[in-house]
């Protein structure tokens, strides 16, 4: 009996340990809604997160020509940077080509990742319309969308992107 | 004697305790060092230069010696974007488990921001009861803790996948991979201080560089083991490694553990971020792609001898390498000197720690002739490191990252050492 009692005493010794949690002294300060609306900058593939705006392929290929291609090339080619459309080969050839157009799963990355990073000279420089307009210019380019459709703030999630179903998520089956 | 020095596998290879045994060290090292008295006289002219005259003063911030200049990271920068790149540790140049912190490998989407610690700070927002600012100031008064534990780029060894083998030093060729004793505030603490709630499965974290680089993290591994660091061996971190904050995300790939720290978004799911859709998924022959593949599986190479040095003579020699898993500790190191005919297990360096560069060395004795050496690793899970060819079975030749094959070295007959597949 004794011994079946120290045993149970051991075990939720044990079991405390485990969820013990280390105490920290509390020092982080509470932020309104406002400001967690102005640093939370991401983007969902369901379109949350996407601010207003709207941009064609026709103006995002003036923009992409002034601040994209002297790294991209004509058209999305490639240069001193990735190669962003016109593959001359499929993804299961030997070697494969990876552009937007066939290896991206979802748009609304495109416009993600332009807007956090691009153009690498001067990040943060472009206009919400402005980041729309490219986007809409690089989906054209990848013959996703036609060059006068007008891409916003609520019809570029629902662009289905041909790679969608094409990753294997390899950490939860 | 005589049988300490018969070999336990082919091509020389010899017990790994050899260099344990006290009687051949002492015999060898008296030996040495009776040669060196003999030639030495002391207190005359003989004395080398800097005997006879006060040496340098202190100095602030110590360097290394002027004779130590060719040990350096090298650089890979984008022509247009210098600041677009990597650069890579020399592991063929150093010894031991840590990386020296000038020397840690770096691979940065826009550059290295200088940030005023005073003016940075860290918003942890989303499925959370109170979403929470912490200044820098405020993180340092936390509980600390330290993790030795190594960081490896998702593209690390990228070269191998080439139909034909590199020929560039060790380090050159594998070194996007360092480690370091990181300290910090452990994330599951700042988590719980802003209360997740039930539904948080994921956790976006963001850094504050000119790529305001982001990427998805699964919420249970940021509740395991990830810090907030906020020391690299023992300085406060550098600033091309995330100076004042980095998410450490231990044995997971390098891109996870961002740099610049400043926001951690708790969510139901992934962003589906650039970094962890178009690049860092591997792109397997049936045209899939692995996504989310984040744990850098065991690996190992020879550092010494390795390609760019030359074998002085046949002989004594001692082959040493890294090995490392990111799931868990290293159980075994073997080194084959035939080409993977025969392997001889070698002695690790302890401590052996989880997550962690672990050291190995074992004696041989080389016979001057032409010979393949290479290494493998055992996990604690019993996953062994494969050869190129089983690799490439499983994954193609296209997948770019996570390629952990085992490396392998030809020692020429006249002392050449280069890389090949074999």
């Amino acid at each position: 009996m004794y011994m079946r009692n120290f045993t149970l005493l051991i075990f939720i010794m044990m079991n405390y340990a485990h969820a013990e949690t280390i105490q920290g002294p509390n020092l982080g300060k509470p932020v309104s809604s406002a400001v967690v609306d102005r640093w939370n900058r991401d983007i969902f593939p369901n379109g949350e997160g996407l601010p207003t705006g709207a941009g064609s392929a026709y103006k995002g290929k003036i923009i992409y020509q002034q601040q994209c291609l002297s790294c991209h090339g004509v058209d999305g080619a490639g240069g001193s940077a990735d190669e962003l459309a016109g593959a001359l080969h499929s993804l299961t050839d030997d070697p494969p080509d990876k552009v937007v157009g066939n290896y991206w799963p979802y748009a609304t990355t495109v416009f993600d990742f332009i807007r956090r990073s691009m153009p690498l000279h001067a990040p943060g420089k472009l206009s919400n319309d402005e980041v729309y307009a490219v986007t809409a210019y690089l989906l054209a380019l990848n013959g996703i969308i036609s060059e006068d459709k007008i891409i916003d703030n609520n019809n570029l999630s629902k662009i289905e992107m041909p790679n969608r179903d094409g990753f294997i998520n390899t950490f939860k089956k | 004697m005589e049988n300490q020095l018969e070999p336990v596998a082919g091509g020389g290879l010899l017990d790994r305790r050899l260099f344990l045994k006290r009687g051949l060290v002492f015999s060898a090292a008296t030996a040495v060092s009776l040669q060196v008295f003999a030639k030495v006289k002391p207190f005359d002219s003989n004395l080398p230069a800097w005997m006879l005259k006060p040496g340098e003063p202190f100095s602030n911030y110590g360097e290394p010696s002027p004779y130590e200049k060719s040990t350096i990271r090298w650089k890979m920068e984008n022509s247009m974007a210098p600041g677009n790149g990597v650069s890579w540790t020399p592991l063929h140049d150093l010894e031991g488990t840590i990386t020296p912190n000038g020397l840690h490998f770096e691979r940065h989407h826009n550059g290295v921001p200088e940030i005023d610690p005073k003016r940075h700070q860290l918003l942890i927002h989303g499925l959370v009861e109170k979403p929470l600012m912490f200044s820098v100031d405020s993180l340092l008064r936390y509980p600390m803790r330290s993790l030795f534990c190594f960081i490896e780029c998702g593209g690390n060894s990228n070269a191998g996948w080439r139909s034909k083998p590199i020929q560039t030093q060790a380090g050159y060729f594998h070194g996007m991979a360092s480690c370091s004793e990181w300290t910090g505030v452990p994330l599951s603490v700042l988590l719980h201080e802003a209360r997740i709630k039930a539904v948080g499965k994921w956790l976006i974290a963001e850094g504050a560089d000119a790529a305001a680089m982001n990427v998805s993290i699964p919420l249970e591994k940021a509740l395991d083991d990830c810090i907030v660091a906020v020391y690299q061996n023992g300085e406060r971190i550098r600033p091309e490694n995330g100076y004042p904050l980095r998410l450490l995300v231990p044995g997971w790939e390098g891109v996870l553990n961002v740099k610049w720290l400043r926001r951690l978004h708790i969510t139901t799911r992934p962003s589906m971020t650039r970094n962890e859709t178009s690049k860092y998924t591997e792109l397997l022959p049936s045209g899939k792609a692995r996504q989310f593949s984040f744990f850098m599986d065991a690996k190992s190479l020879i550092t010494s001898p390795s390609p760019g040095y030359k074998m002085d003579g046949s002989g004594l020699y001692q082959i040493t390498g890294l090995a490392w898993s990111g799931r868990g500790k290293i159980s075994k190191v073997e080194v084959s000197a035939d080409g993977g005919n025969s392997w001889a297990e070698a002695q690790l360096q302890e401590p052996v720690l989880s997550k962690c560069f672990t050291r190995f060395r074992i004696p041989w004795q080389w016979q001057g002739k032409d010979i393949i050496i290479m290494s493998r690793a055992v996990d604690e899970t019993g996953y062994q490191q494969p050869s190129r060819k089983m690799l490439i079975a499983q994954r193609g030749k296209h997948g770019y990252f996570h390629y952990n094959a085992i490396v392998s070295w030809k020692v020429a007959a006249d002392g050449g050492i280069s890389h090949v597949y074999a």
